[in-house]
């Protein structure tokens, strides 16, 4: 049993485009104001914004689609460890690009997806508002790089020790 | 009877046509800009700015108006660009603090609408400028409200690395309010 090619495609798009956005995400924030750093502020959010719209897409064809089932030696509390790992997963995934949307709005930065197309402010500029959402999406992002550090780190544990199919039934020739 | 109701119809029309707004009022007055980045248009305004303005309704075209503007009062809508853009290749505000316009002819259009030629200086480059203005009597006080637009390039704001257009755009529209009270 395997996932469908295109919960395989979204993956791994989400995963290369996700290490993209983290990666963009710290190195900007810390960078003296210069067009470069206006440019790669821009690139972030049409790129979160393009994260939020497959990630829209992945969680409606999962839902569609059930993901094979885990291995029947797993015990039951690491099965549900892995269900809970992956709900938090997507409620990341959901929440992150929102809070990006939100703190842009706050801080009076309107996002305009890919320079032409203007994404409504949900919310009025306020300064308070917007440092508390950066803050937000920073803590949130924290937690997502802890939660990925031990989602890669089950996946090989899966693959190494285990010696199961849990890794390689995500990959693209299985 | 006649003759009261004459004098008076003429007492009034000379009474109206006395009435010029000179006060300006800093309190109910603002300047506010709008630039875009990356097609993302971004709201901002300057704080502190002193005005003289001579307006008499009745005749629009004698009337006068100059701007200073207090370019280190600039909020460009980051706390991060405010420093920024008091930078040499922005305003350059130590060496040019003050940007400043001199009304020079104006022209009724008709209404309540005039059109305000004149000289903007920033950064020690001057440029002339047309400025449409609209203007409203209310009570002893007038708003006169306008709108206009520079490029930024004009007046080397944004030099370096800032130069191209592909990041800050080159148009800059510059709205104000201004309220004077009459004497
Ligand atoms: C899944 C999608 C996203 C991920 C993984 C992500 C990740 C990150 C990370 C890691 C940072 C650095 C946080 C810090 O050090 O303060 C960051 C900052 C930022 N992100 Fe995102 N982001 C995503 C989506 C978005 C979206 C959709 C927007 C806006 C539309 C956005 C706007 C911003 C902004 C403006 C900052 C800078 C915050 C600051 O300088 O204070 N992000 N993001």
């Amino acid at each position: 049993m395997s996932y469908t090619k295109t919960a395989k495609a979204l993956h791994w798009l989400m995963a290369a485009l996700l290490f993209g956005l983290l990666g963009i995400g710290f190195y900007m924030h810390d960078l003296p104001l210069s067009p470069e750093k206006l440019q790669l502020y821009s690139w972030h959010k049409w790129a979160g914004v393009t994260a939020f719209l497959l990630v829209a897409f992945r969680l409606f064809w999962r839902l569609a689609h059930r993901p094979p089932a885990l291995p029947a030696s797993m015990p039951k509390r690491m099965q549900f460890a892995a269900h809970a790992g992956h709900l938090l997963l997507y409620v990341l995934m959901i929440a992150i690009p929102l809070s990006g949307w939100l703190m842009s709005s706050a801080k009076g930065f309107q996002t305009v997806y890919f320079g032409v197309l203007p994404i409504p402010d949900m919310l009025d500029k306020n300064k308070e508002i917007g440092d508390l959402l950066a803050l937000v999406h920073k803590s949130l992002n924290l937690l997502f790089v802890a939660v990925l550090a031990g989602h890669i780190g089950a996946a090989l544990k899966h693959h190494f020790i285990d010696k199961d199919d849990i890794l390689t039934r995500m990959l693209p020739k299985h | 009877m006649k003759k009261i109701l004459f004098a008076l119809a003429l007492a009034t029309s000379f009474s109206a046509q006395a009435v010029e707004y000179t006060q300006v009022q800093p309190d109910k007055s603002a300047i506010h800009f709008t630039y875009k980045q990356m097609g993302v248009a971004v709201d901002g305004q300057f704080r502190k700015f002193t005005s003289q303005l001579n307006f008499d309704p009745a005749k629009p075209s004698a009337a006068k108006a100059t701007f200073e503007v207090e370019l280190a009062s600039v909020d460009t809508g980051a706390p991060e660009g405010d420093q920024e853009v008091a930078g040499k290749p922005w305003f350059n505000t130590r060496a040019f603090p003050i940007a400043k316009f001199v009304s020079g002819t104006v022209k009724p259009l008709g209404g309540n609408k005039v059109e305000v030629a004149g000289q903007l200086t920033i950064k020690g480059k001057t440029q002339d400028v047309v400025v449409p203005a609209t203007f409203t009597p209310q009570g002893n006080s007038g708003v006169f409200d306008g709108s206009f637009t520079i490029r930024r390039a004009d007046f080397s704001i944004g030099e370096g690395s800032w130069a191209k257009f592909d990041i800050v755009a080159n148009d800059v529209l510059i709205k104000f309010r201004i309220t004077a009270n009459s004497k």
